[in-house]
C-alpha cells in the first residue's frame, strides 16, 4: 500500500506549474478571458505539446494511457494558476469517448484530441439541478438528437460535443457524438461568473448524432470524474488564495508592523489551512477510486466535490477580507479565483445536492 | 498510489481471522463484554485482566500488536505496513478482542523510552506498560505553566541518592488509577527556561505525593491536581540527561499529537451519531430521514474521510522519509474541531432530549453521545490548546512571523 503521488506525478505537476507560470501568468489569464472566445489556440497547443491532452487517452489512440488521478493533478495546477480554456470540458469529452463502445469514433477523434488538433466537450446537465443519467430528457431518435443542454463548457469552439441523452428506442441513457457545425445544432454563449471557463446553451433540433454506446455506466464514470476534477481545481484554487493572502499579510504594514504579526490574522489563516490541507487526500482518494476501487468512487467523489468547492468559496471570501479594500478591486487578481470558485461549486450540481447523494450512497 | 488488498493481504486477513478464532473465543467475548459499542468508541472498555494479557502476549508473538516496538521490549517488531495495521485493527475490533492499549503509557511514554531511555528503563517499563500492568499519567501542566509549558516550576533538588521534588501539577488525567507518572521537573533553576528541565519517572505511591480530583463540567473526574511535598525520587529515575527534559519530552508530545490526530475515534463517534439518528424519532419521523440531518452527517463524513485519507498520506510520507509539512501539523486541531462538530450534531439529533444527561434512560442512547460532547473538549485541550496549535500551524506551516514570547 502506498498513499501518495509518485515521482513521475510530482514531475508532471512541476512541469505544468512551470509552464503555466511562464506562459500563463495572470496578465495572460486576463487577456484570454477578455478575448472573444476565451480560448487561446497557442496556449492550448502548448499544453498539448506538454502531453496534457494525450494524458488520459489510451496508448492505442495516441495517448499516454494514464489515470484520473493524473488528470486531477493537472486540474489542481490549472486551478492554482486559474488557467483559462477548455481543459475541463475537453477532459470530460475525452473520458466519455474512451468509456464508450464505438471504436470507429474513438480512432477517428481520440488521436486528434491527443495531439491538440481537436477540442472535445461534454453535455450533461439539463433542467435546473438535473445531472443524473436517468433523468435526462434530451433524446435520440432515428440517429438524431432533440432537446436542449443549457450548460455546456466551451461549446462555441469545440470540434465535437459528447452528449449524454435518452435513447428513445431502448429507453436508457447513452452517449452520442455531435460534430461542430452539424445541422440543427445551435449554440448560444451565456454570461458566466467565471470568465476563465465559458459556457453555452446547446440546442438540438434533429441534429445528426453518432451513437457511441457505453450507457449509464459510462455516463456515471464521467460524472464521478467531473466531480473529482472540479474538486481538484477547487483545491488548487483554494491553495492559491491561501498563499496569495499569506504573502500579502507578510508585507502589508499597519500599526507599525506587518499584519501577519496579529494573532487574529495568523489564527484565521491557520484555521483555513487546517480545514483545507487534509482535503487533498480526499480528492486523491476519490480520483484513485474511479480507476481502482469502483464501489467507493461515487461516494468519495460526491464528498470531495461538496466539501472542497465549499472551502474554495470560503477561502476566496476570507482572502478578500484579509486583503482589505484592494482585494475587492478589478486590478487585484484574487477575484479571478473567487469567480472560478463559483463555477466549481455550481457545475455538476451544488454542494448540498452531492451531500444528499453521498448520504444515499452510504445507505443511510 | 496503490490501495489494493492484493493476494498477500487477503492471505494476511485470513491468517489474522484464524488466529482470532483460535485465541479469542465467544466465551472470552462473553466473559467481560465490551460495555457498549459507543462507549468503546469513546475509548472505554479496554480489558487488562489476566485473560486479556495472555491474549495480547499471543498476539504480540504472532506479530499483530505493538508492531513498532522491538521484540526485546515486548513488542512484535514488524516492518511498518499501514495496510496490515488496518486489517489487524478491523479484525480485532470485529472479534471484540483486546487490542493495543492507546492511553498515555503506550502512546507517549513508550516512544520516549525507546528513543531516550536506558536499557534498564526499557526492560523494566515497556512490556508492563504495553500490557496495561503499569499505568501511567503525565505530569506536565502546572497552574502557571499551561500553553507556556516551559515556565513550569515544580522543582527537583538532588540530595544523595534521590531527587527531592516539591511543587504542583494540574490537569493530570487518570492519576487516581496510575501507578507511575512521567513528569517534567525543574532541576537547574539557574539555567535558561528550556534548559533547566529534567524528564522524571515518579512512583505515584511515593510518600509526600497527594492526588486531589478535579470535578469537570460534566460532573465526572478524569483530571486531578497532584501535590509534591518533599517526594523522594531515585536518582536514576530520569530519562535522558539532567536538564535535557524539554527535548526528551518533545518526542512524547509529537507522539501525543499523532495519537490525538488519528481519525478512528472520529469515525466511531460519527458512526454513533448515525446510529442515533436511525433510532431517534423526532416529530413523527426518524432523524435520519430529515434532509437537514442527512446533509450535516454527509458533511461530517467528508471531513472524517479526509482525516482518514490524510492519515494514510502521513504514514506513506513516514515510510518514504518525507516531511508531510502542513498535512502533519494540522491533524490535532482538525480532529478536535471535528469531534466537537460531531458531538454538536448528536445533540441536534437528540432534539429537546439533548438537555438530558449521560446515564439518563429517557435520553436517546442513555445520553451516551453527551459524553462525546465533553470528550471533544478534552481532545481540544490535551497536548496544547487550540490557539497554541494555531500558532504552530501559522508559524511552522505557513511561515508567518513568530509571536512575541518571553
Amino acid at each position: 500500500m502506498d498513499f501518495g503521488i509518485s515521482e513521475d506525478q510530482v514531475l508532471l505537476k512541476d512541469s505544468v506549474r512551470k509552464f503555466l507560470e511562464a506562459e500563463c501568468p495572470t496578465t495572460r489569464v486576463r487577456d484570454i478571458m477578455e478575448s472573444d472566445t476565451g480560448h487561446d489556440a497557442a496556449l492550448w497547443q502548448g499544453l498539448a505539446d506538454l502531453g496534457l491532452t494525450a494524458l488520459p487517452i489510451a496508448e492505442d489512440f495516441g495517448g499516454a494511457g494514464l489515470e484520473v488521478l493524473d488528470l486531477a493533478l493537472i486540474a489542481e495546477e490549472f486551478g492554482f494558476a486559474c488557467t483559462p480554456g477548455p481543459f475541463l470540458g475537453n477532459a470530460l469529452g475525452t473520458i466519455a469517448l474512451q468509456a464508450a463502445e464505438n471504436s470507429e469514433a474513438k480512432s477517428r477523434w481520440l488521436p486528434k484530441i491527443a495531439a491538440g488538433k481537436a477540442v472535445a466537450t461534454y453535455a450533461a446537465g439539463e433542467k435546473i439541478g438535473v445531472w443524473e443519467a436517468e433523468d435526462f430528457e434530451v433524446r435520440s431518435s432515428g440517429g438524431k438528437l432533440y432537446g436542449e443542454k443549457p450548460l455546456v463548457p466551451f461549446a462555441a469552439i469545440a470540434d465535437i460535443v459528447i452528449v449524454a441523452a435518452l435513447d428513445s428506442q431502448t429507453h436508457t441513457p447513452d452517449l452520442f457524438l455531435v460534430e461542430r457545425g452539424a445541422d440543427g445544432m445551435t449554440t448560444k454563449e451565456l454570461i458566466g461568473n467565471d470568465m476563465t471557463r465559458r459556457v453555452s446553451t446547446v440546442h438540438f433540433d434533429g441534429t445528426e448524432a453518432l451513437a457511441l454506446g457505453g450507457g449509464k455506466a459510462a455516463i456515471d464514470r464521467v460524472r464521478d470524474t467531473a466531480l473529482v476534477l472540479l474538486a481538484a481545481d477547487a483545491y488548487g484554487g483554494a491553495t492559491r488564495c491561501m498563499e496569495m493572502t499569506r504573502d500579502y499579510v507578510m508585507i502589508r504594514e499597519q500599526f507599525g508592523q506587518t499584519i501577519a504579526h496579529f494573532q487574529g490574522i495568523k489564527h484565521q489563516l491557520a484555521d483555513l489551512a487546517t480545514d483545507l490541507t487534509p482535503t487533498c487526500s480526499l480528492w486523491w482518494y476519490a480520483a484513485h477510486a474511479i480507476d481502482h476501487i469502483e464501489d467507493r468512487a461515487a461516494h468519495t467523489a460526491a464528498l470531495a466535490k461538496a466539501r472542497i468547492t465549499d472551502l474554495f468559496d470560503e477561502m476566496g471570501r476570507k482572502g478578500i477580507e484579509l486583503h482589505g479594500g484592494i482585494g475587492f478591486t478589478w486590478e487585484h487578481d484574487i477575484h479571478l479565483w473567487v469567480r472560478r470558485s463559483l463555477f466549481d461549486r455550481a457545475f455538476f450540481g451544488e454542494a448540498s445536492y452531492h451531500r444528499a447523494r453521498a448520504a444515499d450512497l452510504r445507505g443511510w | 498510489m496503490n490501495l489494493k488488498y492484493n493476494e498477500t493481504y487477503q492471505e494476511f486477513r485470513k491468517e489474522v481471522r484464524a488466529f482470532l478464532e483460535q485465541n479469542w473465543t465467544p466465551e472470552d467475548v462473553a466473559s467481560n463484554p465490551v460495555v457498549n459499542e459507543l462507549k468503546r468508541g469513546l475509548g472505554g472498555g479496554a480489558r487488562t485482566d489476566e485473560r486479556a494479557t495472555e491474549f495480547r502476549r499471543a498476539a504480540v508473538a504472532s506479530g499483530y500488536l505493538y508492531r513498532h516496538v522491538p521484540r526485546a521490549y515486548g513488542g512484535s517488531e514488524q516492518r511498518p505496513d499501514p495496510l496490515k495495521a488496518t486489517i489487524i485493527a478491523e479484525e480485532f475490533h470485529g472479534a471484540k478482542a483486546p487490542y493495543e492499549l492507546s492511553n498515555q503509557g503506550p502512546a507517549m511514554l513508550v516512544p520516549t523510552l525507546l528513543a531516550h531511555g536506558t536499557e534498564e528503563q526499557k526492560t523494566t517499563y515497556i512490556e508492563s506498560t504495553l500490557m496495561g500492568h503499569i499505568r501511567w499519567c503525565q505530569g506536565y501542566s502546572e497552574p502557571g505553566a499551561g500553553s507556556d509549558l516551559a515556565a513550569l516550576r515544580t522543582s527537583g533538588v538532588l540530595d544523595g541518592d534521590a531527587w527531592v521534588v516539591n511543587g504542583q501539577k494540574i490537569w493530570t488525567s487518570n492519576a487516581a488509577d496510575a501507578d507511575m507518572m512521567f513528569a517534567l521537573i525543574r532541576t537547574e533553576p539557574d539555567a535558561p527556561k528550556h534548559d533547566g528541565i529534567t524528564y522524571m519517572l515518579i512512583d505515584m505511591k511515593s510518600p509526600g505525593l497527594d492526588i486531589r480530583p478535579l470535578r469537570q463540567m460534566d460532573g465526572e473526574s478524569h483530571f486531578n491536581e497532584i501535590f509534591f511535598d518533599d517526594v523522594r525520587v531515585p536518582r536514576d529515575s530520569i530519562v535522558g540527561d539532567r536538564g535535557n527534559g524539554w527535548k526528551v519530552s518533545r518526542s512524547t508530545l509529537k507522539a501525543e499529537r499523532a495519537l490525538i490526530g488519528n481519525a478512528s475515534m472520529q469515525r466511531r463517534t460519527l458512526d454513533g451519531a448515525v446510529a442515533l439518528a436511525q433510532l431517534t424519532e423526532v416529530r413523527g419521523r426518524k432523524a435520519i430521514q430529515d434532509p437537514a440531518i442527512r446533509e450535516k452527517l454527509a458533511d461530517l463524513d467528508a471531513r472524517v474521510c479526509a482525516a482518514e485519507f490524510n492519515g494514510y498520506r502521513l504514514l506513506t510520507a513516514g515510510h518514504r522519509g518525507q516531511d508531510p509539512g502542513l498535512a502533519g501539523l494540522v491533524t490535532k486541531l482538525y480532529a478536535s474541531q471535528l469531534s466537537y462538530d460531531i458531538a454538536m450534531l448528536a445533540l441536534e439529533i437528540s432534539s429537546d432530549r439533548a438537555m438530558l444527561g449521560q446515564g439518563e434512560p429517557a435520553a436517546p442512547f442513555d445520553g451516551m453521545m453527551m459524553g462525546s460532547f465533553n470528550g471533544a473538549f478534552m481532545l481540544a485541550l490535551g497536548g496544547g490548546a487550540p490557539n497554541i496549535q494555531r500558532n504552530v500551524i501559522g508559524e511552522r506551516g505557513l511561515g508567518l512571523p513568530r509571536d512575541l514570547r518571553k
